[in-house]
Order: C-alpha cells, then structure tokens, then sequence
C-alpha cells in the first residue's frame, strides 16, 4: 500500500508541477508530461520497473480517447471522411512503410526484418496528435480533419498487421525472441491496444471464416447493441438521479466493449470507436463524454509519463549518433512523403503544413507492433531496443514539431493570399439549458429561424420526449462546466438559461459571465428579485417569466369588455414603458443581501408608488391616459382656420 | 398638454444630416442596402434604420424628435411603395411631427433645415410621366412629403431617384448610383450644394456633376 502511495504520489506530483509549467510555456501538455516522465524516470531514478505495468494499464487512455472521439464522429461524417479514410490514410501507410521498408533492406541482413521495421514505424500518435490538435484548437481546421483520418486509417491497418507480422519470422531469430520478448514483458504492452496476445481469447484455434464470422458478430454487437439497448439501459440509470451511478455506466461501457474486443482478438481501440460514433447520435452523447472525459486525461497523462520514464539513457548514451540519426532520418521520411500526400489531396498551405508536421513521429501503436515482432521473431530484440527509443523520441520532438508550426509557418503564411476561412462555426450555436415548456417555445423559434441549437436538460424524461418531437436534445446538468464545454460552449453565440432551479440559475450566470465574457446571456426570471439578481450575475436580458403573458390576458380582458383593440394595444404599450421604467428605479434601490421584504428603501418606494396607483387612481389612469394617448393627436380647435386663412404668424407658411 | 418645443437656438454642427432610412425586408434588398451601407460609413451622417429600431412600429417621439433637432438635413431613404414611403415612415411622420414641435403654435423646431428623399422605383423613369404608365412625375407623386416639409417650414428639394431599382444591379447601374449618392452627402455635408438650382430640378440626381459642380470647380480653381 505504502509503495503504491508513494508511486501515485511521484506521478501525480510530476504531472502537477511539469503540465501546468509547460502550459504556461506555450509548450502543450503533452511535453509536459514526457518531461515529467524523463525527470523521474532516468534522470533521477525515483521510478522505476513498474513503469512498464503502470504503461499498459495507462494505455487504456487511448482506448477512451478514442471512444470519446468517435462522440463526436457522426456516422454521417464518418462516410463523408471515407475518400481521405481510404486514399490519404491508405497511401500513407502503404507509402511510408514501403519507403522504410526499402531502406531498411540495404541497412538490414533479412528483409523481413525491414518490412516490419517498416510497418512499426509508418504509424503515427494518436495519442499526443489528437491531444495536441484539441488543445490548440485545430482539430476542426482542414489539416486536423485529414490528420484525423490518417490516424483512424492507421489504428484499423493495425489488425491486419498484427497478421501479417508472424508470417515474416526469421527462422534462426525464433529461439532468442521468445526468451527475450518474455524479459522484457514486451507482450503485456499490446494488450490494451493490440489486441493480441491477450491471455483471454474466444477465437485460438478458429477456422479464419468462423474467425470473420466471429467479427462480424462482434462488430455487430457492439453497433446493434450501443443503437438498441444503451439508450433504455443510461434513461434507467439517468432516473435515480445519482451522478455516480452514471459515470460507473459510462466507464462500464467503455471497458466491457474493449474486453469484447480483446476476447475476439480485435483492436480495443477500434470497439470503442465504434461504439463512440454508434453513441454520437444519442442524447447522452455529452453526458458520456464529460464523464469519461477526465479518466481519458488522467490515463492519457499517465500514459505520456511512462514514454518519457522508459527512455533508455544507457543505449541512448552508448549509440545516440545513431539513435538521433535513425530518429531524424524516420521523421524526415514521413514528413516529406506526409507533404507530397498533402498536394495530392489539395489541402491548403497551413493545413498542409500542419498535417505534414503532426504526424511525423512513430507513435503508441508502434511500441506494440515492435513487441509483437520480438516476441515472433522478426525484429531481434538489440534492434528493437534502439527502434524503441527512436519511437520515443520521435514522440518526444513532436510538440516541438507542433512549436514550429506556431512560430515558424503561421506568422509567414499569415502574410499570404487571404486563405478563406475554416469551417469552424458556420453559425454560431446558441446553447439552451432547460428544455421544458419555457426553453421550449425558445428553441422552437430559434429553430424555425433556422438557428443551431443545442438544448440541455437534467430531465431525462423531457429530452426523451423532445426527441419523440424531433427536437435535437440531450441529458445532463447544465450548470456542469464540463458538460457544457461538451456542447461546445467554446463556439457558442449565445447562451439561454431556462432551466427551473432558481438558485442554479444565477449560479450558471455568475459562472458564463465569469468564463466566457463575450457569450450573450439571456435569462428567464421568476420575480422581479430573481431577475434582479440575475442582471447582477451579468445577464445581458432578463425576462420576467410570467410578464407578457399576463399582461396579454389583460389586454384580452380589456377587449372582451367591448375596449376598441388599438386602444388596448396603445395601453398595453403605456403600461409595459411605464413597468420597465420602475423596475430600473427600483434595481437602484435593490440590493441582493437585503431580502426584498427587508430592503425598506425598496418597500418604502413600492408602497409609494401602489398607494399612488390605489388612492390616486384617477390621476394615475389618467398618467398612462396621457401616454397611451400621445399619438395622433390633432391639432387644436381652429387651428387650420386660422393657418388656411393665412392669418397664423406663429407656425411656419407655406411659402 | 404638450410643451412646445424650444425656439430655434443656434444651429449644431453645420451640415449634420440624418438619414431615416425605411426599408421591411432589408436582407432582400438589391437597391437600398448598398445606398445604406454607404450612407452609415460617412461621416457626418447620422444613419437610423427605423425598422430596426421600432421593429413593432412603436416608435419613440421624444427620441426622434431629438434627433431632428440635431441635425440639419433631413433625408427619408426608402423603396417606394405604392407612389409613397413605406408604412412606418408615415407613423413616423403621424407620431413625431406634432403640432406644438414641427408646426402650430410654438412649432418651430424644424424651421430652416433641409428635406429630401432618396427613394427606389422599379418603374422607368420614362413612365413616370403624364403621358406615361404612372400618369404623374415623380416629384409630383410625392407632393404630400413636399407640403408637409413646406409646413413645418423646411426646405424642399426634389427627390434623390433610383429608376428601373429592379434591374440595376443586373445592369450593373448599382455601382455609379451609390458612388452618386455619397457624392450627394458628401456635398450635403460639406455645404457644397447649389441649393436654388437643386430645389428647381425633378429630381437631385438629374444634373449632379451640375449641381456640384459650379461650387467644385470654384473650389478646385
Ligand atoms: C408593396 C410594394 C409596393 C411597390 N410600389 C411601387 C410603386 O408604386 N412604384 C414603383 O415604381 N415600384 C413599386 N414597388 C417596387 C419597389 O419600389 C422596388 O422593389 C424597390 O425600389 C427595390 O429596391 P430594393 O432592392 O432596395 O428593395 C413596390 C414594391 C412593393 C413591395
């Protein structure tokens, strides 16, 4: 236990102290933690074997990671992707594992060997890009898009790999890898993400059609199952109300796809992707993502630290002409042909740029493919080692990579032609928390002016309902932060508060204002208090929930009692001037410590002013009267006699 | 009951001119929108888009009359509609030019500024005539504006007219009408405008370079 604390204790410290200084340093998170990695790890020895375990466990970051980005993938999306999918992903596997893989071949005694080395090395991070890109904003950019794709088309070209490794066995290889392989507990790395090699497996010894078919049902599951039978299963948990409950749902799913996955030999990784874009459409899209959110950060970060800890200082020190050599020479290679795919496709110069620079270093999946081929004898383990810390550091140079996008390629292209702008926010959003009657009726004008919305309500039962209605809506507490960064408050216009918990309702203001100070906030109030207090939570429109519907009863009472209805529509008018302007005279007087039955000043003006309305009701009617009244007025008695016989010296003439 | 305004004190900034522009469906418009996104970029030129301000049509006196007594000129910009203004510029004129402010009695605050209107047809210009479709001139079709600036004691010019505004921007006449128009402000504001010759024409933009151009070449000589 003790060991295990202090374990914890020197990661978390690492993390705590490295992240926010690289942050600060306009470095990105994930050198942070590499950084972090290195410093305890071979600098200065506080960690140490368990950082391998600690590794394979961290993994299952990436397994979340990937669930959380197919939530965003809508399978709409995913089939718009399929041209960049198959042409930029495929060509740049088959490229960069062909280019290596020849190289390979006049440095190398087996040609297997290379086509391995090849294979190991032409897949990218998708681990430290995907943090990289969403951290900087760039992940909805043209070049986060298509790095995206490669990324996906790398993490499904693992399975066949995985194949296609233990038919290239160096025969004479065999006896020593497996010894070495075992040392080096290279198999436990490809459990999370690989796949094989689990010690669990449904499909040994299948024919390969009962294997397909053994897949298929698998994927099938996965798809038939996150469409049919998550949604009643997360609405029943949504109903006891208990947030805990929800996140051990989420995390449920997430590590009960990925052992089906290992089960059958499949890529963990790739389930939960699956699942994540079966979910995409689901109204507990943003619930699931926020809660699994933070594990995904935390086991990411973890993950990032065993890189940096598991650097080898010793061969690094002994070979570092060729270790930096290989390092280079691998990520000038996948650079280059990355640009020359990059014109291929079209993209434009700083998202060209971009895809070239951000998938140039070797990524996780690598470190599994190069166990996966010691332990089958197709790389021998003296050559994996050195393949290992390339990998490292290639993963290790990429934010540098990323700090050269930023202060080298931007600020030149930004003086260029005028490039015309990403598709980021083609609209803005207007995000509306409370879907019941009130954020309703909202919603549904907001949508007939064919407005983006996205509507948040704590209710399960009303989002299913809305849903019924064809209204887009999703499940979760608003006033949460990170739900809301899930319903992506960053690119949102405005901001509506409906929902019915007055106290959180001021809350949610305080903390939009806070946050987000461009957002326009508009707010529904309950009382004159309530709105008083939203207007100082920095609400930028405040309605009285009940004002105007009360006050069209009124002006249909006045009708139904035989009132001309212009006139009533003239009052009407008066009446609303006459209310704002007291109520601004009264937020003078208001104040949010003092309740409103203890505020005398308050009282004091209220009572003044209804005894005025009650005692003095003539004149008062008589002082709307005025106003309403204003209008059309004609011109006094005789005035036209006097103007038409030309005897007026007051007014102007016509000339 | 109302206060009759204050007499005329002396002039604010020469030349300030406010453009009440009236147009219900601006986001469809060829003709106007340009005139207006023009007219809001000079200075000198206090732009008010009614409909946008009053989109209930509940206009505000008190505002608009203050507005009035801060400028100079007074232009209403506007698609003509049926031979007149579009709805809410007449409840402008219903509501704001009251007896006691713009006429009668103590009604001397519009006293000595300038009146025009820029306004857009689709008819052509040669039908604008006795002998033609619409039987009348446009200055004559707009005589109601004409005496009811007479009689708050402004000075009338002729109307400011794009014809044919259906087809202008296919024709591509758009562009010199809106470099026209600012001309027009522009020597509005600047005090540059022959104001007896304007007031005789059908309309300010039949002669420009003349109506300018007596003052420009006296300035650039
Ligand atoms: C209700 C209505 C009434 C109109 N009446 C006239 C008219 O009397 N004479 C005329 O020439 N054009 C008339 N038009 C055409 C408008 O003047 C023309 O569409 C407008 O000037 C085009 O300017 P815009 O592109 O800024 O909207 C009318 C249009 C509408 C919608």
């Amino acid at each position: 236990m003790g060991g295990m604390l202090f374990q914890a204790f020197v990661y978390l410290c690492a993390a705590v102290i490295a992240v926010p200084v690289a942050k600060r340093l306009g470095l990105g998170s994930v050198l942070g933690y590499l950084v972090a990695g290195i410093v305890i790890g071979p600098v200065f020895h506080v960690v140490g074997s368990e950082t391998e375990q600690l590794q394979q466990f961290a993994e299952f970051g990436v397994v979340m990671m990937l669930f959380v980005v197919g939530l965003e993938v809508k399978p709409q999306l995913l089939w718009q992707m399929r041209a960049r999918l198959l042409g930029l992903g495929g060509l740049q596997v088959l490229a960069t594992a062909g280019a290596i893989a020849a190289i390979g071949m006049l440095l190398l005694e087996h040609w297997q060997t290379a086509l391995a080395a090849g294979l190991v090395l032409s897949l990218s991070s998708t681990a430290i890009v995907l943090q990289t890109l969403s951290e900087k904003g760039l992940i909805r950019t043209d070049g986060g898009q298509a790095s995206f794709a490669v990324l996906l088309l790398q993490d499904i070209a693992v399975i066949p790999m995985l194949a296609l490794i233990p038919l290239l066995a160096v025969p004479h290889m065999a006896g020593v890898a497996q010894h070495a392989a075992a040392a080096a507990g290279a198999g436990a790395v490809q459990a999370a993400v690989g796949g094989h090699g689990a010690d669990m497996s449904l499909v040994a010894g299948l024919s390969s059609w009962a294997y397909a078919l053994v897949v298929l049902g698998a994927m099938a599951a996965v798809v038939l199952g996150g469409h049919f039978l998550s949604r009643p299963l997360f609405r029943f948990i949504a109903s006891s109300h208990l947030r805990e409950s929800f996140t051990a749902t989420a995390l449920l799913l997430v590590v009960g796809i990925a052992l089906l996955m290992t089960l059958v030999d499949l890529s963990p990784a790739l389930g939960t992707f699956l699942a994540g874009v079966v979910l995409a459409d689901s109204e507990f899209r943003h619930e699931l993502e926020s809660d699994i959110e933070p594990f995904k950060g935390l086991l990411l970060g973890l993950f990032f630290i065993t890189v940096g800890a598991g650097i080898d200082f010793g061969v690094l020190r002994d070979q570092l002409s060729t270790v930096l050599a290989l390092t280079l020479g691998v990520m000038a290679i996948k650079g280059a042909l990355l640009f020359v795919l990059g014109r291929l496709f079209r993209l434009r110069a700083a998202d060209h740029w971009l895809f070239a620079l951000s998938l140039a270093q070797v990524g996780e999946l690598g470190f599994v493919l190069l166990a996966f081929s010691t332990h089958n004898a197709v790389i021998a383990p003296e050559q994996a080692k050195l393949l290992s810390l390339v990998i490292a550091l290639s993963m290790l140079l990429t934010p540098v990579l990323f700090i050269g996008y930023e202060c080298l390629v931007l600020p030149r292209l930004r003086g260029d032609a005028e490039q015309p702008a990403d598709a980021i926010d083609e609209q803005g959003t207007v995000i509306i928390a409370g879907g019941a009657r009130f954020g309703q009726v909202v919603n549904r004008l907001l949508m007939a002016a064919g407005v983006r919305t996205v509507v948040l309500d704590h209710d399960a039962a009303i989002v299913e309902l809305m849903r019924r209605i064809g209204i887009g809506s999703y499940f979760g507490d608003a006033s949460r932060p990170d739900l809301l960064r899930a319903a992506g408050i960053e690119q949102a216009q405005a901001f509506v508060v409906a929902i019915d918990d007055r106290d959180r309702a001021v809350t949610l203001v305080e903390y939009l204002r806070r946050e987000f100070p461009r957002l326009r906030i508009l707010a529904r109030a309950f009382d004159v208090d309530h709105l008083y207090l939203l207007r100082t939570a920095g609400a930028d429109v405040a309605l009285r929930e009940v004002f105007d519907a009360s006050l069209e009863l009124g002006a249909a009472t006045l009708r139904a009692l035989g009132r001309h209805p212009f006139d009533v529509e003239k009052l009407k008018r008066a009446f609303r001037k006459h209310d704002m302007e007291t109520l601004e005279e009264l937020y003078e007087l208001w104040d949010r410590d003092l309740e409103l039955s203890k505020n005398r000043a308050l009282l004091e003006r209220v009572r003044a002013r209804t005894a005025a309305e009650l005692e003095l009701t003539a004149r008062d009617r008589t002082l709307l009267h005025d106003r309403s009244e204003r209008g059309w007025t004609p011109p006094p008695r005789g005035y036209t006699d006097a103007m038409e016989s030309g005897e007026s010296d007051d007014g102007p003439t016509a000339p | 009951m109302l206060t009759p305004s204050e007499p005329i004190v002396a002039m604010p900034t020469a030349g300030r001119i406010l453009v009440l522009f009236a147009h219900p469906s601006p986001v469809r418009s060829e003709a106007n929108a340009p005139m207006a996104a023009a007219a809001r970029r000079l200075d000198g030129v206090t732009f008010v888009d009614l409909y946008a301000e009053y989109p209930a049509l509940e206009i505000d006196v008190d505002r608009e009359q203050q507005r009035l007594r801060g400028h100079d000129v007074i232009c209403f910009q506007h698609p003509l509609y049926w031979y007149s203004t579009p709805a809410i510029l007449k409840e402008w004129q219903d509501l704001v030019l009251e007896h006691g402010f713009a006429y009668g009695a103590g009604g001397t605050a519009l006293r000595g500024k300038v009146f025009f209107s820029a306004i857009t047809a689709s008819g052509a210009e040669a039908a604008y005539c006795a002998a033609g479709y619409h039987n009348f001139s446009i200055r004559e079709l707009l005589r109601p504006l004409e005496q009811t600036a007479r009689l708050c004691g402004m000075t009338y010019l002729p109307p400011f007219a794009l014809f044919g505004a259906g087809t202008a921007v296919d024709e591509g006449r758009i562009h010199a009408h809106v470099a026209d128009w600012v001309r027009l402000l522009t020597a509005l504001r600047d005090g540059r405008l022959d104001m007896a010759r304007a007031a005789s024409l059908p309309r300010l933009n039949h002669d420009l370079d003349g109506l300018l151009g007596a003052v420009g070449a006296a300035l650039e000589g």
